[in-house]
Formats: structure tokens, C-alpha cells, sequence
């Protein structure tokens, strides 16, 4: 039976069809959804990890005790989870060990554009890339294969437009999950110097193992075009883009083994053609492996380092013929994306950036607070980054930036890494003030639950942790909760907190407009006769208000009557919903 | 661009729906027999920013995306989109739009003007406008968020596939207590 499906959900499929038995995950686009889709499944154990160093170990402890199975995260989650994956490579596994790692070419949903094959090569570990969809579910079971044959976690590598792109696959039957029996083996599992002396030659062999592997095996394919002059080195969703451009008229060497590259082959296939391209998206993997080899390619010499490659961006380095398109004088107003009408986020920045607070932010939803017309953030690196930034930030600039400078961080990432970093400000002493926005989701990556939700990644109750409680035993004595609803309410207590002069914490605390249990309210409504256009309501940045006619008006299809426009109207101007 | 490939892009503000109709037009291309290829955009640029959903079928389709120069169809869910991605168009191609204004933010903060007169602009210069209110037979038929059903039904009219294999498409693709609202929606927009 075929079935279109996306990438993710054919990810998670070629786990169940595989026969995983553990999924520890941290959503990230875009690599979120293959958990959510494998959670569907009765056969996989899946959960949400507080971050993808867990995760990552989770699958460990699971393949250790002789199951299958799997972590999955977006490109800088495997930062996070590389301490890990790094020593993996040493002791290798039990059960199967796949690492899913999602890269965003593009940048359509993330901070940086790095190259995750540079893992793979770091930590000598093989990665498998597929193309589509479909490959995706074939290559998920072969990752397993190897992983289990080579004793080594290997790393399956997609990206946005094979993550987020839906084509047929073929459905098989899973296999049913094999549990071997667990073994002590001492030597294989602890990484001291005596035993990981001896493991690194093992794991350097095992490399060579794999090139031999990667000469022959059927995730790497030739196709040869008779008569064509040139041939292109492709993977991934590169391959796609050849392919809808050449058809079969050019040879290519398709690789699905992106780490360790085969040698012969490419010298073979090399020899084959007169010219040879690479077109690889992000940085020069294969076309140095190629330079390394002695083979004269063209890469990028021609191609961009930079962004996202597309069919029309390749035809055009090659000199194909472009095709023609229409190019309107007027151009269009951008569209970027903004914070939802009734955002509890708005509240609170709104009154940061009243009060001319530095802030130091963090990644979720809230970013957007960077945005105009609030403009209330001052950096974003990491997740994590605002708070432990803060103490730095502060340390170095003293009693006066304490009293002015802010962190802004949400519940889950707070989960994930902001919780070290206030143990930081506690132990090491700066009067910060820690603000978490609490929206009682993981709201970004599309509404997942974290240890704050009370709710486990099927829906269960699962343990609260309990934000005020955790703050409390990280140090801080002084946390407090407001609604950000509550214009008023939160610029006090972010006056207040910034005087104080100890650590403190504010739980910015209203759940995300968005879920399904929060009701909006009626639409608010504006009386064009009391509207004096001043627009104080306009610096807000919510997209439910404009001004039409000389006056502001509210887009009653989505307005949910948060009130926080009422509170800032000098007139009265704005009424409706209800003020409870 | 190979063989018999034709494309279909989806273009909106996030939250606009956009996701039920290439699911829809999945199921219902991939029933027709085709070889599909469905790629859409979660995360980051769904909180009210411009989106894009592309949607290739035919024997074999390859890349999953859509360029410059090569949508057999645009259907825009907003005015100012269809300006924005009108250069993705095949010479002869039709955009399809609703004519539903909803103000980007650099509009609302004041830092640029709606384009109101964008689609006469582009009828101008040579671009098939298939332009309709989709948001007022929504409405009529139960939701602002039907206006996505509303333009799958005038898509319906330049596909020649048969209204009955829509409808069962449609049905596979909505939950069971919004089918007859999605149904209505279908037939205001293919009226």
C-alpha cells in the first residue's frame, strides 16, 4: 500500500517498520514532527526529553540494554547532544542507535545554517542522507542494519524540504522489536582513559570498514547516461533538483552514504565523465573529499556556500536556459511573521519596552518580540543563552546594568537550558532579574508539552514540575508570578524586581492564545467616534488592529479580547468583549 | 522541467489554512493516479507571515519545490500575496485570488502602504486574474476559515477532474463534524 507522506512522518514510519522500541526527542523544525507521527504508533515508546543532550542519552540507556532506537532534533540540537554522541562513537551500542538530525538550509525556522556532516566527520560516525520521502522510510531500517553490524550509533540526516515534503511511500510490515539481553561489559561501556585507549584504533578501523562499505553498498548509486560529457555528484534533496533538470540526459553519482565517502567509486565514476560537478547544499563535504582524492571538480568555485539551493538556482550556475516570469513595478510589503492576536507575550514587552529594558532573549514564540514595532529585544543566540548572558552581561557592567537589564526566556527552554544558568546567578552572585514567560507549551514548533505541562507527549497527565518551586531550590528567594494580561501588574513587578537587590525571577504566566482549552473572548470593538487616531493602541504591534479610514479598527476574525489595547486607550475608544 | 509536470502553488498569511488544502489536493492528485509532490512550511513563518505551500504532480515528479516561472496555478488566500509571488508564475498560467486584505505589520506600523490596486497592476501586465471574494461565501457557509475550501472550489473549475472526486478528496481530509461546512464552502467557491 502506498501512502503520501512527509518526510518526517516516513521517518517515523521506517522506525516503526524497523522495529525501535525507544524515541526520545526535543521538537525543533524541522525535525519535529517525526516524534510527533512515531508517538502514533503503539509499538514505539516516545517522549519529549527536556532537551537533546537527554534524549540522546536516553537512546543510549535504551540501546544499551539491547533495544532499537532513536533521538531526533533539528541541526543545533545535536550541538547540545554532540557531548554525548562523541564518546557513542566509542563504545558503540547495543540495540541499533539512529540519531536523526534535521538541517535547515535556508534558515526558513532557525539561527544559523551549519552544516551538520561536519558531525559525522568529527565524531567518525557514518550518516545516511536520503532524497525523499520515500528513501527516508527505506534508509531509516539501513541506518539500523548499520548501526548494529558496525557497532555504531549512526546519524540520519534530512533537511527542510525532504522534512517538510510530502511524496508516496510504500508501506511494509514492521518488524517486530527485538530486545537482545542485556550483558555487563565494562569494557565496551566505560569511557575511562584504560578502556577508551584501547576503543579509539577499534573506532578508526571501523572507519575504514565503512569506506569499503560505502564503496558498494546500495544507499550510494550510479547512473550513467551514455554519451553525456558530464556528471554531477549530488545528495540529498540535490539530487531532486538534478533530476528535474537533466532527466536522465547527464550521469550522476547519487550518495545516501554521506559520511564515510567512497573513494573507487568516485574515482570510477570521475574517470567516466569529462567534467565533473559537485552540487552539494551548505559547505564543500564532498566536493573536498573529491579535491583530497586528486579529482578536479567544480563546486564551489560556482555554486553558493550560502542558502538554499532550488532547480532555477542550479540551471542558472549552469547555464541552462532561465525561465521567464513577470516582475510587477510595485513591490510588495514585506510579511514577517508576528506575535498572535492575544499573545500573552505582547503584555510583557510592551512594558519592557516602556521602560527602555535591555533584554537579553532567548528561542521560542517570543522572539518575535524583537520585532517591530515592540523592538524589546537586545540579543538571541542559544536556547538558554539569555539567562547565564544576563549574569555576564552584568558581572561586566555592574550595579547599574542590574538595574536595567533583563532575561526573557520561555517555560520549555527554561527546561532545556536556562535552568543551569540561573543556578549560575544564584552561586555566583549577580542582582539579575530572570524573567520566564510561561505560556504553559512548547508554542514555536506547534504546541508540544514540556516537564512544566503537567502532560506527556501522548496527552497523559504526566509529573508538573512546579517553576516557582524549581526556581526556589536553584537559589532564588525572590519569584513571583504575574499575568501579562495585567499591564499594570507587570510593570511593577518588573520595576521591583529590578531594584531588588538580590536575584530574582518573574513568571510571566498566561497560556498561549492558541490552544485549544484557552477561549477567546468576544472581539473587542473600537467607537470611531471616540478614536482620536493617536495610536497608542498601534504600539502593541497586534495584527488585529490597523488603522482604516483615519481610524483604528479591530479585525473581529481575530481579535480574542485580551483587553491589553483597552488599557492602553486614553479615550475609552475601545469596548466590547468583557472585562473580567 | 520534465515531461508532463504541472504545478500548483498555495500562497497566504499563516493561519490561513493553507495546510488543509494541499492535503486535500494531495489525496485528491494522488487518487487521480499521479506521481505528487507536496512541500509546505511549519515552524517560524506560520505566526502570520507569509507562507507557501507547493504542489507538483504528474508521471514523475522530481524536485518538490516550485521556482520562479513555473506555477501552472497560483492560488493566493490574500490580495498582497498574490502581487508577492505573482514572478513564480508560468507564462499563461492563472493566479487565483481572494481579494481579502489583511495588513502585514511594517502596514500596520505605518512603515509601507497596502498596494490595494496590486491585481489591476498585474492584469496590466498580462497576468490571468481569477479574482473573488472568498471570505463573504465562508462565512455563508459557517467560518471565516473556510475561505481556504471556498478557493479549492474555483481551483476546481480549471482542473479537469470530475467535482464528485473533489468532494471525496474533501471528505478524507476534514474531520467528520466539519465536512458538511467544508462541503458548502466548495460548492460557493465552484458557483
Amino acid at each position: 500500500m502506498k501512502k503520501l507522506m512527509l518526510g518526517n512522518e516516513a521517518v517515523a514510519r521506517g522506525l516503526l517498520e524497523a522495529g525501535c522500541s525507544v524515541v526520545s526527542s526535543y521538537p525543533g523544525t524541522p525535525s519535529t514532527e517525526i516524534t510527533e507521527f512515531a508517538a502514533k504508533y503503539d509499538g514505539i515508546y516516545c517522549e519529549w526529553a527536556p532537551n537533546e543532550k537527554v534524549a540522546c542519552e536516553v537512546a543510549f540507556g535504551a540501546s544499551l540494554s539491547g533495544s532499537r532506537a532513536a533521538c531526533c532534533m533539528k541541526h543545533v540540537g545535536l550541538n547540545v547532544a554532540a557531548d554525548p554522541l562523541f564518546t557513542l562513537s566509542y563504545t558503540g551500542v547495543g540495540g541499533g542507535l539512529v540519531v536523526c538530525v534535521a538541517d535547515d538550509p535556508g534558515m526558513h525556522s532557525s539561527q544559523n545554517e551549519q552544516d551538520s556532516r561536519h558531525y559525522a566527520i568529527a565524531a567518525k560516525l557514518p550518516m545516511v542522507e536520503p532524497s525523499d520521502s520515500a528513501e527516508a522510510k527505506d534508509f531509516v531500517k539501513v541506518a539500523f542494519e548499520l548501526s548494529e553490524k558496525y557497532d555504531t550509533p549512526v546519524i540520519f540526516r534530512t533537511c527542510t524540504r525532504i522534512a517538510h515534503s510530502q511524496c508516496a511511500v510504500e508501506l511494509e510490515e514492521p518488524l517486530t522489536p527485538v530486545k537482545k539481553e542485556y550483558v555487563k561489559n565494562p569494557q565496551k561501556y566505560i569511557m575511562a582513559p584504560a578502556n577508551a585507549i584501547r576503543k579509539h584504533p577499534v573506532v578508526e578501523a571501523r572507519g575504514e570498514a565503512l569506506v569499503e562499505y560505502a564503496e558498494t553498498c546500495a544507499l550510494n548509486r550510479v547512473e550513467i547516461a551514455e554519451g553525456s560529457e558530464l556528471g554531477i555528484i549530488t545528495s540529498g534533496t540535490c539530487y531532486q533538483y538534478v533530476k528535474e533538470l537533466y532527466g536522465d540526459s547527464v550521469s550522476v553519482l547519487k550518495l545516501g552514504l554521506v559520511n564515510p565517502l567512497p573513494e573507487k567509486l568516485i574515482r570510477d565514476f570521475a574517470q567516466k565523465c569529462k567534467r565533473v560537478v559537485v552540487i552539494e547544499e551548505l559547505d564543500p563535504v564532498i566536493e573536498n573529499h573529491c579535491k583530497t582524492l586528486g579529482i578536479e571538480v567544480d563546486g564551489k568555485n560556482i555554486f553558493p556556500i550560502c542558502g538554499e539551493f532550488s532547480q532555477s538556482l542550479i540551471a542558472k550556475v549552469m547555464g541552462l536556459e532561465a525561465r521567464e516570469f513577470v516582475t510587477p513595478e510595485e513591490s510588495a510589503p514585506v510579511r514577517p511573521p508576528v506575535m498572535c492576536a492575544g499573545c500573552p507575550h505582547r503584555g510583557l514587552f510592551y512594558v519592557l519596552a516602556k521602560k527602555k529594558v535591555t533584554v537579553l532573549g532567548d528561542i521560542g514564540c517570543y522572539t518575535l518580540g524583537s520585532a517591530a514595532p515592540l523592538n524589546a529585544i537586545d540579543s538571541v543566540l542559544c536556547m538558554g543563552a539569555s539567562v547565564s548572558g544576563l549574569h555576564g552581561f552584568n558581572k561586566a557592567s555592574g550595579a547599574d546594568a542590574e538595574k536595567k537589564t533583563v532575561a526573557v526566556i520561555g517555560d520549555s527552554t527554561f527546561m532545556h537550558s536556562g535552568m543551569t544558568g540561573l543556578a549560575n546567578i544564584a552561586y555566583n552572585g549577580t542582582n539579575s532579574t530572570v524573567i520566564i514567560v510561561d505560556n504553559s507549551i512548547t508554542g514555536m514548533t506547534g504546541h508540544q508539552q514540556n516537564p512544566t505541562t503537567g502532560y506527556n507527549i501522548k496527552g497523559d497527565p504526566a509529573t508538573k514540575i512546579d517553576l516557582e518551586a524549581l526556581c526556589h531550590a536553584l537559589g532564588i528567594n525572590r519569584v513571583r508570578v504575574v499575568d501579562p494580561y495585567d499591564l499594570k501588574a507587570t510593570e511593577k513587578a518588573i520595576v521591583e524586581e529590578l531594584a531588588a537587590d538580590e536575584p530574582s525571577v518573574i513568571i510571566s504566566r498566561r497560556p498561549c492564545a492558541l490552544l485549544k482549552y484557552v477561549k477567546a473572548k468576544p472581539s473587542l470593538v473600537i467607537d470611531p467616534e471616540k478614536c482620536r487616531t493617536c495610536k497608542a493602541c498601534m504600539k502593541l504591534g497586534c495584527p488585529a488592529i490597523s488603522i482604516k479610514g483615519g481610524k483604528a479598527v479591530i479585525d473581529a476574525t481575530l481579535c480574542v479580547g485580551c483587553g491589553i489595547c483597552q488599557q492602553l486607550c486614553a479615550f475609552g475608544a475601545i469596548g466590547g468583549g468583557n472585562n473580567d | 522541467m520534465t515531461n508532463n509536470t504541472k504545478n500548483i502553488m498555495i500562497v497566504g498569511v499563516g493561519g490561513q489554512g493553507s495546510l488543509l488544502a494541499s492535503k486535500l489536493l494531495g489525496k485528491l492528485l494522488s487518487n487521480e493516479g499521479y506521481d505528487v509532490k507536496v512541500s509546505e512550511v511549519h515552524g517560524m513563518s506560520q505566526r502570520g507571515g507569509s507562507v507557501v505551500t507547493y504542489v507538483r504532480y504528474g508521471d514523475k515528479v522530481y524536485s518538490p519545490i516550485i521556482d520562479k516561472g513555473e506555477a501552472d496555478f497560483i492560488v493566493s488566500f490574500e490580495k498582497l500575496e498574490a502581487l508577492r509571488y505573482a514572478p513564480y508564475l508560468k507564462k499563461g498560467g492563472k493566479i487565483i485570488v481572494n481579494t481579502q486584505e489583511i495588513d502585514p505589520m511594517p502596514v500596520i506600523t505605518g512603515a509601507a502602504e497596502y498596494p490595494h490596486e496590486s491585481l489591476e497592476h498585474l492584469a496590466a501586465l498580462g497576468v490571468d486574474i481569477d479574482a473573488i471574494d472568498a471570505l463573504t461565501p465562508a462565512l455563508a457557509a459557517g467560518s471565516s476559515k473556510a475561505t481556504n475550501i471556498v478557493l479549492m472550489g474555483r481551483l476546481s473549475k480549471s482542473l479537469d477532474i470530475d467535482k464528485e472526486k473533489w468532494l471525496a478528496a474533501l471528505r478524507e481530509s476534514v474531520a467528520p463534524k466539519f465536512v458538511e461546512m467544508n462541503e458548502k464552502a466548495f460548492e460557493l467557491g465552484r458557483a
